[in-house]
Parts: structure tokens; sequence; C-alpha cells
């Protein structure tokens, strides 16, 4: 078993291994923080990163699509890296893009890297959107608002166990709202142990940590 | 390290006047391998010089240089750089320099000397770009820095001479590769310059006479060979109680006292442990038994550059009685005072371990006293084997290692900072270096693409591109933001990411600052939660929080507070002093000089199971508990040790042997499980086709992998370590570098910066080469014991279960263990 099932708001939600959360009473896929072309954003400050991040995430993207077959998918902002990232996408990884975009409904949430989504995507955009007892947006607000799904902070949680130390990108919640890991191959992380994270949960909150198969769910 | 003091009147011969008069005014005379030196440098032939320490070497690698500038009137000279000197340490190049001053003062010679290093301030660079001096001391990062400027060509076109020190400590390692690619470019600046090499003793001397000249493009060149006297041989006593030697441990806890003795007896003692732990340690033990309060100091990599300079400033002044110390110890500059080395645990070594009692040698005729500490059995045999080998003039050779990719990269990158180059003359210099003989003109395009856009076969960067082709087909930089990269990243030395250590008052809020102890490492202290207490800097702390690149910690009192472990310093036992300790285990007669509980459990040992002749690999199964156990004693080091052991399990569960975990030492592995593994076939289980699949399939997921790549990827460029808009920290670099990983992976498993980190593991951190050495060198030779109960050779790695973490590496099952803490919290009643 790949998810992990939580309930958030009322609504009952799926943590999957690879860092999507799949939400099966409204047939919705939603990922955070693809950066799109984030190597490529590297390249042009001289770091010649491997220029694979791209096609990586949106062949991680098209897994979860198949084995799902969403008819709605949400991505919650900061898809693209910066704002050329998409011309900057080839005919392949533009190609890959386009037919998941007509496999299902798309709602692309504005992020601060992306505050304009190309035209050729297709689907709604919007700087958020409340669908049932949740709301889909970009960057956590300050306030506790129940039922919000966000992104933007890209949390990690380190584990250590009898010396080891594991990193891993992890889903932060605490039953009333959760942030995303960043799905993007490039994206970096930020420890829940970070004010910017903990700040956003009153008490006690849980990271569910991704695994190579399956989710764990250890106190944050 | 330039006085020779043996007095003498034999005949002088060949030296000027002045140089004669100044050798008899301090009565002294020339050394014939001084005066060799000055015969090979007058007929312009680089040569070898290997001495041990108090031979006057360093004198004689300048002295026909000083001739040569003596001779020459300074107006009819122009303003060139003549000699240049080379040091694995700035703190060496800044102590010659000072010793150099003596003669060039006291015999009027017209020579300026001045050094170049790191700490060299912007307006004396500057300075010595339009006025060099004659002779400049410097290191190999700022050498290679120097090479990547413009003006470069002009400023070493009059070179003569190149002294390099230390040799026998730089050759072998990636900074031995920085060295050898500049020395190749330098060797085009200025084709007509001759080469010293200075070294302490070596097994092998061929690979550094090789390695100090250009080689032809087919067949090979040496350097002309000098040999020193050699010094009187060492006093090595052996610290070992006939009434308990304990069977694990690194600490040697037990013989404290003896220790405080062999100091009570010195005037002054370097006191070496393998690593920064163990310095720590031992610290607080001898403190804690200092009744005389005898001034002992520590010094370690770790601590605080002041806080080493003002041991280092008192070791001068002859304050101390003692410094606890690591390797960072094992080269510098040469203290006086010190008359006996104590070394704590393993050798590790015989070259090492000649390195560091070298230390207490000041007179070629006086015996230097060494006193030999091991904190175990094992430790019992590997003292006994490095003595006799020490005293038998035995030392372990390195085999010379291939040049990496990576540091061949950061060059191609720092030739066309300097200037546009074209790519056969640039392959050309490069295949004369020793190093990189056996690269091929495919790979070295491969590096030069690599630098250009990336190496992908992807073909995305093209306008990024950081080397451009001129329309006549020589490569330049495209901008020069990437000189600036260049220069902000070169050097080879790279280091795990580290926060500072702040001390700071109690009850101030954290992060409000406070005086730098030292630096940690980061993967140390994330695991410490705040009121954890540690041992740094010879104190005991209390862990206060992190906040941003530092750590904060206060003062605190807590005799079980915990020891940093560190990464670094944790050199395998070498493959010589491996053999002879499986020969000395082997010859029972030899056991007769060990102290009777050593004795005593290797002839329980043989009785009760085997011991394995020399080329054998002894492998025993047996029950224990709840569980099955295998062990085996390859006596190869802990790193390779730790990679068999990843392989072994992987293979055992395939054979669904159900293995749990492994611990391995730097003589056994310990592999454990659920089901006896005396039934696998081990002829089969140690075969060497692991190193294929099975490896395959490890590396892609292994953590040390992946820091290896992260080191490359850091050395050739492909991510910054500083970058001139804003310095990146340790972290962000960690953790791209493992994604960038597993993309490149995904994609381009060939690409050149993939075989770069394959052959780095080799020798590296996985120490490959010699696990396939080894599997190669026992095959048909495994001896298998099928045990009811455990044996007294197995003893001493099961101690070290529950010390160590079950496996090498962290894998998933920790998350399922936090999981699980996390429910039986929730469940918890009361």
């Amino acid at each position: 078993m790949d998810e992990m099932a939580i309930e958030v708001n009322g609504e009952h939600l799926m943590l999957d291994a690879a860092g999507a959360l799949w939400w099966p009473s409204e047939s919705t896929l939603v990922f955070a923080d693809l950066h799109f072309e984030k190597g490529s954003s590297y390249a042009r400050t001289g770091q010649l990163l491997p220029p694979y991040d791209t096609r990586t995430t949106l062949n991680r993207m098209a897994r979860l699509v198949a084995c799902h077959r969403p008819s709605r998918i949400i991505a919650l902002g900061d898809s693209f890296h910066d704002r050329e990232a998409a011309e900057r996408l080839d005919d392949h990884e533009r190609g890959a893009l386009e037919a998941m975009a007509k496999a299902a409904e798309w709602i692309w949430i504005e992020g601060n890297h992306d505050p304009v989504l190309p035209v050729w995507l297709g689907g709604r955009v919007a700087s958020e959107i409340a669908i049932g007892g949740l709301l889909f947006r970009h960057e956590p607000s300050a306030s506790h608002v129940k039922g919000e799904i966000a992104g933007h902070l890209h949390p990690c949680k380190s584990v250590t166990q009898r010396g080891h130390t594991l990193r891993r990108r992890c889903f932060a919640s605490d039953g009333r709202r959760v942030v995303l890991p960043a799905f993007g191959a490039y994206a970096g992380g930020l420890d829940v142990e970070d004010l910017a994270l903990r700040s956003l949960f009153a008490d006690a909150f849980r990271a569910y940590v991704l695994g190579a198969k399956r989710v764990y769910a250890v106190a944050a | 390290m330039l006085a020779t003091t043996e007095r003498s009147g034999a005949a002088m011969s060949g030296l000027p006047d002045i140089f004669e008069r100044w050798f008899t005014a301090r009565g002294w005379v020339p050394r014939p391998h001084q005066l060799a030196l000055v015969e090979h440098a007058g007929k312009g032939e680089s040569v070898l010089l290997v001495a041990p320490t108090g031979g006057g070497k360093t004198l004689a690698g300048f002295l026909p240089s000083l001739i040569e500038l003596s001779g020459a009137h300074p107006r009819s000279r122009r303003r060139a750089i003549h000699t240049l000197y080379i040091s694995p340490l700035k703190a060496l190049a800044v102590d010659v320099a000072r010793n150099l001053e003596t003669p060039v003062a006291e015999m009027g010679l017209p020579v300026r000397v001045e050094t170049r290093t790191g700490d060299t301030p912007v307006s004396r660079r500057q300075r010595q770009r339009h006025s060099p001096p004659d002779i400049l001391l410097t290191t190999p990062e700022q050498f290679a820095l120097m090479l990547s400027s413009k003006d470069a060509p002009r400023f070493f076109a009059h070179v003569k001479a190149v002294v390099l020190d230390e040799l026998h400590a730089l050759s072998n390692s990636k900074r031995g590769d920085l060295l050898a690619l500049g020395l190749s470019r330098l060797q085009a600046m200025a084709p007509e310059h001759r080469r010293i090499g200075l070294s302490a003793t070596v097994a092998d001397t061929v690979p550094l006479q090789r390695y100090l000249v250009p080689q032809p493009p087919t067949g090979e060149t040496r350097s002309a060979l000098v040999v020193g006297q050699a010094g009187a041989k060492p006093e090595i006593a052996i610290v070992a109680s006939e009434a308990y030697v304990p069977w694990t441990g690194h600490l040697a806890r037990h013989a404290m006292p003896d220790v405080m003795n062999a100091i009570r007896a010195s005037k002054t003692a370097l006191v070496f442990v393998n690593t920064r732990s163990q310095a720590e340690r031992t610290f607080n033990e001898l403190w804690r038994i200092n009744d005389d309060n005898l001034p002992i100091a520590l010094h370690h990599g770790s601590l605080a550059q002041e806080q080493r300079r003002k041991v280092e400033a008192a070791m001068t002044r002859g304050d101390l009685r003692a410094v606890v110390c690591t390797s960072t110890l094992d080269l510098g500059i040469d203290w006086g005072a010190v008359d006996r080395v104590i070394c704590v645990g393993a050798p590790k070594g015989a070259a090492r371990l000649v390195q560091r009692i070298g230390r207490a040698n000041h007179r070629l005729d006086e015996a230097s006293q060494a006193v030999l500490v091991p904190a175990n059995r094992f430790e019992v045999l590997e003292c006994e084997a490095a003595r006799d080998a020490v005293l038998a003039g035995e030392l372990d050779g390195e085999s010379p290692r291939k040049g990496g990719l990576d540091v061949l990269a950061q060059h191609v990158l720092g030739a066309a900072c300097s200037a546009p180059f074209d790519a056969d003359a640039l392959y050309r210099e490069v295949h004369s270096a020793s190093s990189y003989r056996d690269l091929s003109r495919e790979d070295f395009d491969r590096v030069v693409d690599f630098v250009a856009t990336g190496g992908y076969a992807l073909k995305r960067y093209d306008r990024y591109a950081r080397l451009r082709k001129t329309p006549v087909g020589l490569w330049r930089i495209s901008h020069p933001r990437v000189a600036q990269q260049y220069r902000f990243n070169v050097g080879v030395i790279i280091e795990e990411p580290m926060l500072d250590v702040r001390l700071q008052g109690k009850g101030r809020p954290i992060g409000a600052g406070g005086r730098v102890l030292g630096r940690l490492e980061e993967f140390f202290l994330e695991q410490l939660a705040p009121g954890d207490t540690f041992v740094f800097a010879g104190q005991v702390l209390r862990f206060e929080g992190i906040r941003e690149s530092a750590a904060y910690v206060t003062r605190t009192q807590d005799p079980e507070a915990q020891v940093p472990s560190y990464q670094g310093g944790k050199f395998p036992l070498s493959t010589f002093l491996a053999m002879r300790v499986r020969e000395m285990l082997s010859d029972p007669q030899s056991w007769k000089a060990l102290p009777t509980p050593v004795g005593e459990w290797l002839q329980i040992q043989q009785y009760r199971s085997v011991i394995p002749e020399p080329g054998q690999l002894l492998v025993e199964t047996f029950p224990r508990g709840s569980k099955e156990y295998l062990l085996c004693y390859p006596f190869e080091g802990r790193l390779a040790h730790q990679t068999l052991g990843m392989l072994l399990t992987r293979r055992l569960e395939r054979l669904r042997m159900r293995p749990l975990g492994f611990v391995a030492n730097e003589y056994a592995l310990a592999v454990w499980g659920l089901r006896d593994m005396g039934v696998v076939n081990m002829d089969q289980l140690f075969e060497e086709d692991m190193l294929g699949d099975d490896l395959d399939a490890w590396l892609a997921e292994s953590a040390l992998y992946k820091r290896t790549f992260r080191n490359c990827a850091i050395i050739s460029g492909l991510i910054e370590r500083r970058s001139p808009r804003s310095e990146m920290t340790g972290r962000q670099v960690t953790f791209s570098s493992d994604l960038i990983y597993d993309v490149l992976r995904e994609h381009e498993p060939d690409h050149i910066l993939l075989r770069a980190t394959y052959e780095d593991a080799g020798t590296g951190l996985l120490d490959i080469a010699r696990l396939a050495a080894m599997l190669k060198r026992v095959k048909g030779r495994i001896v298998v014991q099928k045990l009811d109960r455990v044996s007294p050779l197995a003893v001493p790695c099961l101690l070290e279960i529950s010390k160590e973490m079950v496996a090498g590496e962290a894998r998933e099952d920790i998350l399922h263990e936090a999981e699980e803490a996390l429910v039986k919290e929730a469940m918890r009643l009361g």
C-alpha cells in the first residue's frame, strides 16, 4: 500500500508515497511546487545541472495520473521555477504536459515563482479555490484556516534513530490543514522544525514522511 | 628544519666561498645529500630527495637556488620568480620562509623571500604581481589560483626551480592531482625549470620520481634520486599490561596512568590519537588524573583557528608538557622541545607511525623515543606488527592513484580562465603528468565538454556554455563571471557541512552571539536536543539550539556527556600492516612476545576454532541468543568491511537467510540473522561477482556513494560551494546534490561525473578497490568453521554491536521505528 489515509476538516484524503495528495471522493489529484525547469534556471547563472529535472517530475506525475485516473488535477503553485521556464521546455516535455492536461480538468494555482502562467497550458488559473470542505492555495495563511491545503514551504523531516539520520520530504498536518511536500525533482526542503512551518500549527502536528514504498507518520 | 648540527672538520667541496664560509661560521659541514642536490641542480636535473627528519632536508632543497641567486648581480637580474616552493601546509610555508631568512641575512644574499597563502592580503598579492620575489612559498591551491590568472605566463616565465615539500604526503591525493596538473601547466610556461621533491622515507620511490618530472608521450622518465643518511633507529616501547588487555574500544582508558607517566618522563610529549573524538576523550581522561597540573593542551582540526594558533605558540615557547593531537600535527613546523611521541590506539600504518615518531627527532644520530598504547587486543597485534616493520625499515607502499576526473575538470576551467586553450596542446600537457598517464583522449574531450556545457547527451545548455570555441578553434571562457566563479571554488578539500559552535552566557537568548569554540559536523549537531550535553574543545557543553549557521552552547558539568563522532579522520589499517598482522596471527611462535591475556586469547581460539593462514579467510558461523551469526576476518579496514557488509547482507537476503544487521571493525565483519548461515556455500557467497550487479544496486541507494558524488560535483564545478553572490551553506549543497544524483543516474548513467564518482569510490569512502583485491586473494582459500558457540576471535567485533548502529547506513527501518515511537506514545494510558 503506497498511501496513508488522513482526515482533514471532515474530508478523507490519501497521502501518496510519491508526494502527491489524492482525494478519492472528488477524484482529485494534487501536486505542490513542481518547479519545472529549475535546472535550466541554475544554468543561466553558470551551474550546469543535469537538464532532466522536468522530465523526471513529469514521469513521476504521469505514473500517478495513470494509476488514479483523476478527473481533476490541481497544481498548488510554483509549477514553473521562473517566468521564462515554460518557454524552455522542449517539445517532448511540452507534449507530455499537454497529454496530461487533456486527461483531466486542470486547476493551476498561481505561485510566487509563477504569478503568470503560460496560455497554452489549458485548464483554469486561480489564486485559490474552495472545493467541498477544502481550500486550495499556494502559500499557507498565517491564521489557522480549517481545511486549507497548501504548498510553498517544501516541508522535510529529519528522523534520527540509533545514530542514523534520514532526511526526507514529508506532508505536515494537524488534521485541520495540510502542507504538501514539494513534488519537483530539484525542489529543496525546509525542516519541519523551522518556525515558518511550526507556527502554522497550534499544537502537535505530524510529519507524514515519504518512504520508498509507503508513508510513515511520525511526530513532528 | 634548516639546522644542520653535525660538526666535522672534513674538507668541503664545490660550494661558492660565501657558502663555505657560512657553513664554517656555523660550525657545520654540508651533508652529502645537500651537495648532491647542488650537483644535480647544476646539471639542470630534477631530483627526489628522500631523507628522515632532522637531516637538513629543507636547506638542501633551497641550497641550489640560493647559490644561483647569489651569483647573479641583482641589477642584472630581472624581477621574476626564480624558485617556487609548494607545501601542503600554509603554516609550513610560513615557517620555512622565516627559516630561510637566516642564511639569506647572514650571507647578505640579494634574495627576496615571500609567502603567498590564503591569508596574504590583497595589497601584497598585487605587489607580488608587479614585483615578484625571488623565492615564493605557497600551497597547491594558491598555485592553481595564480596559474588561472591572465598574467600567469608572464609571472611564471622565468621560474628556474620548483621545490615540493612533504611530497609523500601530497602526491597520492586529490590535492596531489591538482598540483600535478598545475606543474604540467608550469612546464609549458617555463620549460627550462627543474624540480626538487622532498620526501620522508617511503617504501617505493619510483612513483614519486615519476610524479616529479613530465612524462614523455610514450615510455616513462624518472627524476634522479638522492637518499639521505638514515637516522638512528627509534626506540619504541609498547604499553601492555600482563594483567588486563581490553577486548574492544579505542580509548585505552586503562592505560592513561601509563600515558601520564610517559608525559612526566618527557620534556614535551606529543600524544597522537586517530580521531578528534578520541582526542577529546583522551584529553579529558588525562586531566582527570593530572594531579601535578602539568600544562597539557589539545589540538585538532575542529577547534577554532585562534585556539590552535595559541597552542602552537605555547608549544614553540616551550610552555607545554604535552599536546593531545590528531593527524593535524603529523606534518608541520618542527618543535625542538618535543622529545617523546606517544601514540594512543592503532598505528594504522607503518609509514604513518614513522612520520609521527619523526616528530620527536631533531638529530640524526639520536634515537627518537616513542611509546605505543594499544587500546584493545587486536591493536596489540597491530602495534607489535608496526614496531617490527619500523625497526626492519619496511614501510607500506601505496599504489599510485589515478588522477581524478573531477580535479581535471577544475583544471580545464582554470586553464581557460588564464587564456584560451588549444585542446590538443592541453591534452598533451595533462597527459605528461604521471597521474594522468592513462587518461584517454576521449575522456579528456568528455571532460572539456562537461566544463563547457555540462556534457549531457541532451544538448540544452549551448546558450549557457561556460566555454566557447573561438573561430580559430581555441576554448575560451564565455563570460568574465566564469573566471570569478572558478576563483571562488578552486581547491579540492571538501568539508562536511559544518556549523560554528558558539559559547554563550547562561540565560542569554539563543543566537545572541558568543565566542566561537570551533566547528562541528552538522550531522552530529542536528541529532542533539536542547539540554543534551557533549564534550568539545576540552569542555563539557550543554546544547541550546541551532540558529542559522551556528550551534549555541553553554558551559555545564556532566560526567556522562557524549563525545561527538566525526565522519573524517578514519583512515583504514594499511594493506601492508594488515598483511603483517595476519602473518603474526598465523605464527604461534610470535605469540610469546605478546602480553599473557593476548597470547591466551589466541591459544584458545586455536583450540576452539582455527587460526587462519595469512592467505586464508576464516569464516565462522554460530548461534548466540536468539540469533545466528556469521563472522569473517579479512583485516582490510573498516571502510572495505562496511562495503562488504552491505553486499553480503543483500546476498544473504536473496538466499532467504533473513539477515538483520552487521557490524564492521578494522579486522572483522559480523553479520547476524534469523537462520543458520552455516548452510550457505561460502565460496559462492564471497564470489567476486558481488562487485557487479549487487554493488550497482547498492550504490544507487548508498548515502556514502551520494556523499562521494557530492564531493566530485563540487570539485568538478557542477555545484558551487561558494558563489560571488552569496555564500551557500553546506546544507543546501548536500541536499541538492542528492537530488541531482538521482536525476542524473536515472537519465544518464554513463555521464562523466558518475564515472568520476565511481572511480573515487574505488579508493575513498567505500574502498571498493581494496575489497576487490581481498575477494581475489581469498578465492579458493576460505576456511569455514561451524561452531556451536561464539569463538574468542569473534568477541571484539560482537562487543561493538551495542555501540554501533545495526547497519552501516541509515535505512528506512528507522522511519518505521520513529512511527512506532509515535504509536507507543499515543497508546500510553498513564
